[in-house]
């Protein structure tokens, strides 16, 4: 069963009735090419219509969206090689944050991602992609090897943000977040971050504090989630869609107000409905700014990212 | 009663005594069924039944991790029983007989080669050499095995196995601890990966210095690899241990390992680190077209 979104109810019920006139012309022998072709058109005016003015909220849950591509998912399309490490030597491996050594292309690269699941168990497995301490100090591990051995950092984040728990305050959440963007600051190599579905505040800037920045076309990247925002601001969590208005969450917005460096268009009606043309579109643009980074050395490359963040913010205006 | 059974049959069934003596077959001790020995060889001595991972020896070891054409290094001679102890027996006698058991000067092997074409050093240690307990010979061995890998470029890839440090050597053999991390910081500086893999067992002062530290951690399934012995801390604490408590599998899971492997897996494994760590560029596949995406 694909899942629909309560926005893509009108394209779902036209979509049915493709499928029944596709029956029809098993079964019955009929003809119903051209009726079929009509529908086709219509769904996908109905979808580049829909998609063009996706409001923050509906960008939301497209980001949200259960079919979307994940961080394995984008790793097993675009890494070869892929050998997943594990651990923060010290107390536990954390699933919700996935690591290892990979080529993309040819060229060794360490890669990180911030894993929700695609079904029951492995997002229970995977803590719904809400990582603890210890997910964050793989991380930063895994971005110190990385420096040790001059490999370039990709990191693919989708997540809601870090795990609010007794137990991940116990050990530290917020100095284990601390010292992963420290170490995305500090990395001697290349480091391109994608945000490929929801970039949940500190959770996802500590795998993104990268050189290169993108976002896919209808990813959001914020400081809390709407729901979040609304029951704090608004004390009503049912002002979610307002909230996330007000937060300017979108990539659009994200790169107008330059904290992103580019935004990866997602296939007509969402990375849901064509997950590998989306995932070849990331490659790509993951490609185009890596490549560039790949002949600058270690210190230029710090430099220039600690010049950049520190201008963030200073001159937006949306 | 004739002559086939009184003469011949005993015979035949004397030759076929001899050809098929006892040691041929191996009770695997981990679901006691038994295993042609030759079967067990060819798997690298893990039970094919089950999975059971044995212990082989350092130059075994060496052997199926190493092309054809390893050698097998010099070591320097350390002090011999520096403290010169004796509990029950003298050191020196214990130290003599383990020596004439197998074959070593201690319990740990360094060699040179390559691992599928990569060049490697390989230091391998003896658990059936004392227990493969580290004093200054061992101590030598891995400062000898840092000092080959970063003359030759290479990687250091350890196998311990050993109960911790040597008790008969002293607060000698507990300064191995500080010397062993120098050998992981010396190839570490010379930008060189540490490999380390976890064999059964691995416990005390081994695991607590140069054996945490590799640039990668591997263990084979099933090993135990710990700090304090399981009976130590049963005692200590009075609660019951849980299951599979020290195990690989157990470390994986609290962030101690980057990865448990298959002893069959190892060889290509280790191919594959080397070759993501140390080959920044090979030939890449073609990047996939782009796929028109109608609003791209």
């Amino acid at each position: 069963m694909r899942h629909f979104l309560e926005f893509e109810k009108p394209i779902a019920e036209l979509e049915e009735k493709i499928d029944e006139l596709r029956r029809a012309t098993d079964v019955d022998g009929l003809d119903l090419a051209d009726e079929v072709g009509r529908l086709q058109e219509k769904v996908e005016k109905l979808l580049a219509g829909t998609y063009a003015k996706l409001t923050p909220w509906q960008k939301a849950q497209v980001a949200r969206h259960p079919d979307r591509p994940k961080a394995l998912a984008t790793i097993q399309a675009l890494i070869q090689d892929f050998t997943p490490l594990a651990g923060d030597r010290a107390f536990a491996d954390d699933h919700a944050i996935v690591g290892g050594l990979g080529r993309f292309r040819g060229r060794a690269v360490m890669v990180l991602g911030t894993e929700k699941g695609t079904d029951t168990e492995s997002r229970v497995e995977r803590n719904f992609g809400m990582a603890r301490p210890e997910g964050y100090r793989k991380a930063r591990r895994l971005m110190e090897l990385a420096g040790r051995f001059n490999l370039p950092i990709l990191s693919f984040v989708d997540t809601a943000g870090a795990f609010p728990g007794i137990d991940a305050e116990a050990r530290g959440q917020a100095e284990a977040i601390a010292r992963a963007i420290e170490a995305g600051l500090e990395a001697p190599v290349p480091f391109v971050a994608t945000i490929i579905g929801e970039g949940g505040s500190g959770g996802a800037i500590a795998l993104a504090a990268a050189d290169r920045v993108l976002m896919l076309e209808h990813a959001i990247y914020s400081v809390i989630s709407p729901e979040g925002c609304a029951s704090i601001l608004w004390r009503d969590a049912a002002m979610a869609p307002t909230a996330a208005e007000a937060l300017r969450l979108t990539a659009e917005d994200l790169k107008r107000l330059q904290l992103i460096d580019a935004v990866v268009a997602e296939p007509l009606g969402g990375a849901h409905r064509d997950p590998a043309a989306a995932l070849v579109a990331v490659g790509h643009a993951v490609w185009a700014a890596l490549t560039p980074l790949l002949d600058q050395d270690g210190a230029t490359l710090k430099a220039k990212r600690r010049e950049k963040f520190l201008e963030m913010g200073r001159n937006a205006i949306v | 009663m004739n002559w086939i059974s009184d003469w011949a049959l005993p015979k035949i069934q004397g030759l076929f005594r001899r050809e098929v003596p006892e040691n041929l077959w191996h009770k695997c001790s981990s679901c006691e069924q038994m295993v042609f020995h030759k079967d067990l060889e060819r798997n690298l001595h893990v039970c094919p039944h089950c999975g059971f991972h044995n212990r082989i020896g350092a130059e075994a070891r060496i052997d199926i991790t190493l092309d054809e054409g390893w050698q097998k290094i010099e070591l320097p001679k350390a002090p011999a029983d520096p403290l010169r102890f004796r509990d029950q027996r003298k050191y020196g006698d214990r130290l003599r007989e383990a020596q004439l058991k197998t074959g070593m000067d201690d319990a740990i092997m360094v060699a040179h080669g390559a691992i599928e074409g990569r060049a490697a050093v390989v230091a391998a240690f003896e658990f059936s050499f004392q227990g493969g307990s580290m004093g200054a010979g061992v101590g030598e061995g891995l400062v000898a095995a840092a000092r080959l890998a970063v003359l030759q470029d290479a990687p250091l890839i350890v196998f311990p196995a050993s109960g911790g440090a040597r008790m008969q050597e002293g607060a000698v053999s507990l300064m191995q601890m500080p010397r062993s991390v120098i050998a992981t910081r010396m190839v570490k500086e010379a930008g060189l990966p540490v490999i380390i893999v976890l064999l059964d067992p691995t416990t005390g002062g081994v695991t607590a210095s140069f054996a945490m530290l590799g640039d990668i951690q591997i263990a084979e399934p099933g090993a135990l690899i710990g700090f304090a012995g399981a009976r130590v801390i049963e005692q200590t604490v009075r609660e019951k241990l849980p299951e599979g408590f020290q195990r690989a599998e157990y470390l994986l899971e609290h962030g101690i390992l980057d990865m448990v492997v298959h002893r069959q897996e190892m060889k290509p494994t280790l191919a594959r680190l080397l070759s993501l760590l140390r080959e920044p560029q090979i030939l890449a596949e073609p990047a996939p077209l782009a796929l028109a995406s109608p609003n791209a």
